[in-house]
């Protein structure tokens, strides 16, 4: 069972390739939140993967708790802050 | 217990997959939001409700009390993710980003 745990983590950190690459080629300042919000997301559950493996979920729940928590903080502080730069992203839209 | 266990997770796996390779994939900002919303919330309450099964194959009390953690951890991401990309929709719409749509002049 610890080996499908394992697989499963090796799994997730390889899908983190994927918005990653979003978030470094977007387009957007907002196509790039998209990447870490999905990032972060995936994280949470990686850091319960970990705290299986090492027999230690006690301690990693609280701290994929506080992750998922100050990931949300993160995305809306971030989308807040470009609420007011009207027509910043017109130039890199593609027409 | 183990095999319920095995199709929670690889079932949230596939919908990560699905969310990460439509974040890459869609053309629009707005219709990659529709992956990067749903999917991944779909994906964490099947991988994280897999754990928590998992964690209960042993009963005690802390084993318990463990798994109602990592419900609230699911409960706290079906109602923050949505808020989030909300969030982010609307920062879109306020700077001015426009819809993808077909260029019908161009052909």
């Amino acid at each position: 069972m610890n080996t499908f745990f394992l697989c499963i983590a090796i799994g997730l950190c390889l899908l983190m390739a994927l918005p990653l690459v979003r978030c470094l080629f977007g387009p957007t300042v907002l196509d790039r939140l998209i990447g870490v919000n999905a990032i972060g997301s995936k994280t949470v559950v990686l850091l319960l993967l970990i705290g299986v493996l090492y027999e230690r979920v006690d301690m990693f729940v609280d701290i994929a708790l506080a992750y998922a928590f100050l990931n949300f903080v993160a995305v809306i502080a971030a989308s807040r802050y470009f609420h007011k730069r009207k027509g910043l992203y017109e130039e890199s839209f593609m027409d | 217990m183990n095999i319920l266990v095995i199709l929670c997770l690889v079932i949230g796996f596939l919908f990560s997959l699905g969310g990460a390779v439509g974040i890459i994939r869609m053309p629009d900002f707005y219709s990659r939001l529709h992956p990067a919303g749903k999917l991944d919330t779909l994906g964490i309450f099947a991988m994280v409700m897999g754990l928590a099964l998992y964690n209960l194959t042993h009963f005690s009390f802390e084993s318990l009390l463990l798994s109602v953690k990592m419900f609230l951890i699911v409960f706290f991401v079906f109602m923050s993710s949505p808020t989030a990309t909300h969030s982010i929709v609307d920062s879109g719409m306020r700077a001015g980003l426009r819809p993808w749509t077909k260029k019908k002049g161009k052909e």
